[in-house]
């Protein structure tokens, strides 16, 4: 395989506006990564509290193919939404996949309620116990490789962590500080988190490792560049030309209440759903990869 | 034989959590008494407070905050939300507005009926390939039924659907900005103004959807229904259905694509939103709250340790009664025009409409052909109202935050009814209530101790094997909790 980081990193970036990592994914990257799964760490996709968004989001990977992500790229041993089995027979791939100390990777989407001890959030029950995302994490995560936070729940809250946080809703890396487990966590947020950043971050780890991560845990691959300063309408915002409402494109959105000033992501060049859209061209942003953005953000439609 | 006759009779537990492939967290218990699933409870188990949540905020944002309920069917929930800030605000869309929203949310129940048949209940009766996570699966004998091709032919329609259901997203994110989790809904209208590349580009990919419905969709679901014939006499449960209403066909609101509607104890009524009620003495709330309709509700921070309570979801009932909704629920409802599939399979030369399934529609197979014959009448009305915009027309309405306000907005998700009711008081959120689709099915006893639709839909269910109860997924599944 001759793809380097350097090239990888520069595929991951995208060279052009509006052409995605997926779309530039060639197949010499495609066969580095079925090689690079080949006897890779089993992945356990665990749902917290969250809406399966992120989930519905991953399966919008265009290429590689959401089949050869599942069924070459990595080896997805429990993944609540997908797979086949219920009930104990199901909860059995984790206990079996995590006995393998420092051999698996965790998925998590959906943030930790700590409230309750937990009971806010059960995913599962075994000879009559009940198991909640919390005790399952705590059994489970300090035993992983590492773990990937995906979406803006699993990395910091999420909506649920919105005050006043009624079930004390934490992320990943902040529940691990709060029980003191050391393993690594990246965090891939979004609300939902983009298919590209899931499949670019898991592709990174199992090609070359953990990537550079920023000061909230995000790979800056992706989450390094401010929306605002990138932005396609910022000519716009440069000439103080501004949408009068939703009507209005010719202009920038910041008056109907655009947060792309606060928001790192490539989404501006990347796009949603193939490139069909993204968030600022059809409306605004609202900031959804930042920490707390359901309190700092809000509300969505008014900068004043 | 008298021993194995007594052993039948006895009542044996079976407890499935998490019941996998669906959106959330739910655990089924059953008991099981000479083959046959005799009582059943269904717990949720999740809260995250969200009526808590948008108290205090602006109004606006509910439509974005609502939407995170359910990442499957964000846009269902985020239509409610839209419709009920509009009649707060005191706004009615454009006509470009309202079918804009049409669009946004019919693409999202045609590619969540295809995820919803095939990725979530296919597995039940098509055996997947041998490797994770399509092992380990319920085995036995007499559960994968289907003739080799038929079955192969399931597995590749498994695979195409992945395809498909992502290009069905690509049309809830040229009008909505991106899925899941759009943009284009706020209160006043749309966001996305028409183009004719986004047009085209829109009817381009809903005609490769269309031919994936006629073709493989369609097809394997009667090849399901004609190899499991079985599965047309369980699951009936409650035979009451409620319809808000779906995909308003004029700027009155006064036509639908699938109209509102009630069948209650065998009779057709028409839809009142004053006659729902949510009962919790079954639910960890507060008792202080039960009984009352949504625009009065109320929702307090749950205690799981609330005795006799078993689920963090409410009851709603309809006049009193549990109601099914969802797909069958919509399509008993409106009873329109079925596919010519729909003839073939009934035998029947000419059209065939939803009631012509007689008794047999109140079943797993029923609620399964019922959602994919909604998705090709879906299919068939989104190409008309495609070409019905109008390019560069406005599709939204400028509209201050009110001081105060009531409102109220309902619409159709793919897997049910969504009811969103606001209070605003100081330009502020004084009360939001939502009574979501999987509340109604997945709802527990209410006050009276009368099961809610799930669970009475799974008394009878035949478990030949209680190590496999692979027919009780298959009813649970059947309504897409």
């Amino acid at each position: 395989m001759s793809l380097s980081r350097r090239d990888f990193l520069k595929l991951c970036g995208g060279t052009a506006a509006g052409i995605s990592f997926s779309q530039m994914l060639v197949p010499e990257v495609v066969e580095a990564l079925e090689k690079a799964a080949a006897g890779k760490p089993p992945v356990l996709w665990l749902q917290g509290a969250g809406c399966s968004g992120c989930s519905v989001s991953l399966l919008n990977t265009a290429h590689p193919k959401i089949a050869d992500v599942l069924l070459k790229i990595i080896d997805l041993r429990y993944h609540p939404t997908i797979m086949a089995a219920a009930g104990e027979l199901a909860l059995g791939a984790i206990e079996e996949t995590s006995a393998a100390k420092g051999k698996f990777i965790i998925a998590l989407e959906g943030g930790i309620p700590v409230g309750a001890d937990g009971r806010y959030c059960v995913i599962g029950e075994k000879e009559g116990k009940e198991i909640t995302i919390m005790s399952a994490l705590l059994e489970a995560a300090p035993k992983a490789m590492a773990v990937l936070a995906i979406g803006t729940c699993a990395a910091y809250g999420g909506i649920q962590a919105a005050k006043p946080n009624p079930t004390q809703a934490v992320g990943a890396q902040e529940f691990f500080k709060m029980k003191g487990i050391k393993t690594p966590v990246i965090n891939i947020p979004g609300c939902p988190a983009h298919p590209d950043w899931i499949v670019g971050t898991i592709a990174h780890v199992l090609l070359y490792g953990i990537p550079k991560l920023d000061d909230l845990g995000r790979p800056t691959l992706f989450y390094g560049s401010c929306v605002h300063d990138h932005c396609p309408y910022r000519g716009f915002y440069d000439d103080e030309t501004f949408c009068k409402d939703f009507n209005d494109k010719e202009g920038c959105r910041y008056q109907l209440g655009c947060k792309g000033p606060d928001a790192y992501c490539d989404a501006w060049k990347r796009g949603w759903n193939g490139g069909v859209n993204w968030c600022v061209r059809s409306a605004t942003c609202i900031a959804c990869v930042e920490p707390n953005f359901w309190d700092t953000e809000s509300p969505f439609y008014s900068n004043e | 034989m008298a021993g194995r006759r007594e052993a039948l009779k006895k009542t044996r537990k079976i407890v499935i959590d998490p019941v996998n492939r669906i959106e959330g967290h739910l655990k089924v218990e059953v008991e099981v008494s000479g083959g046959k699933v005799v009582d059943a409870h269904c717990t949720t188990g999740l809260f995250r407070g969200f009526e808590i949540i948008l108290k205090g905020r602006d109004p606006r944002d509910a439509a974005q905050i609502t939407q995170r309920i359910c990442g499957v069917c964000p846009t269902s929930h985020g239509t409610a939300s839209v419709l009920c800030l509009d009649s707060a605000f005191g706004v009615k869309p454009t006509t470009n507005g309202r079918i804009v929203r049409n669009l946004i949310l019919v693409a999202d129940h045609i590619w969540d009926h295809i995820l919803h048949f095939y990725h979530l209940v296919a597995l039940d009766y098509v055996k997947g390939p041998n490797v994770p996570p399509f092992v380990p699966r319920y085995e036995g004998k007499g559960i994968y039924k289907l003739p080799p091709e038929i079955n192969d032919f399931g597995v590749k329609g498994y695979l195409k659907a992945l395809e498909i259901r992502r290009v069905g997203h690509e049309m809830t994110a040229i009008f909505g900005g991106r899925g899941p989790h759009v943009h284009g809904l706020v209160v006043g209208g749309a966001t996305v103004v028409p183009t004719a590349d986004a047009i085209v580009g829109y009817l381009w990919r809903l005609k490769e959807i269309e031919k994936f419905y006629d073709e493989i969709y369609l097809p394997t679901v009667y090849a399901v229904a004609k190899y499991y014939p079985e599965a047309f006499t369980f699951g009936a449960g409650c035979k009451n259905f409620l319809s808000y209403g779906v995909y308003p066909l004029n700027d009155d609101y006064t036509e639908f694509l699938l109209k509102p509607g009630v069948y209650t104890d065998g009779e057709d009524k028409p839809f009142d939103p004053e006659k729902i009620t949510e009962y919790v003495k079954y639910s960890f709330y507060n008792d202080s709250i039960t009984g009352l309709n949504p625009k009065n509700g109320k929702t307090h921070l749950a205690n799981p340790d609330k005795p006799e309570a078993y689920s963090f979801t409410k009851a709603p009932r309809y006049d009193g009664k549990p109601h099914e909704v969802g797909p069958l629920a919509r399509m008993w409802v409106a009873n329109p025009v079925l596919s010519r599939h729909a003839s073939e399979f009934l035998g029947k030369k000419g059209e065939v409409r939803m009631r012509d399934f007689g008794e047999k529609a109140f079943s797993v197979l029923g609620r399964l052909v019922a959602r994919a014959e909604e998705g090709w009448l879906e299919v068939k009305a989104a190409k008309k109202w495609i070409t019905e915009l109008k390019p560069g027309a406005p599709v939204y309405k400028n509209v201050d935050v009110p001081e105060t306000g009531i409102g109220f907005g309902c619409t159709e998700a793919p897997r049910g009814s969504v009811g969103h009711w606001i209070r605003i008081r100081d330009k502020k959120i004084a009360n939001y209530q939502v009574v979501a689709p999987t509340t109604w099915n997945v709802s527990p006893r209410d006050d009276t101790g009368t099961p809610g639709p799930i669970e009475q839909a799974l008394i009878g269910t035949p478990v030949p094997d209680p190590k496999n109860p692979v027919n009780v997924v298959r009813v649970i599944r059947s309504f897409d909790p």
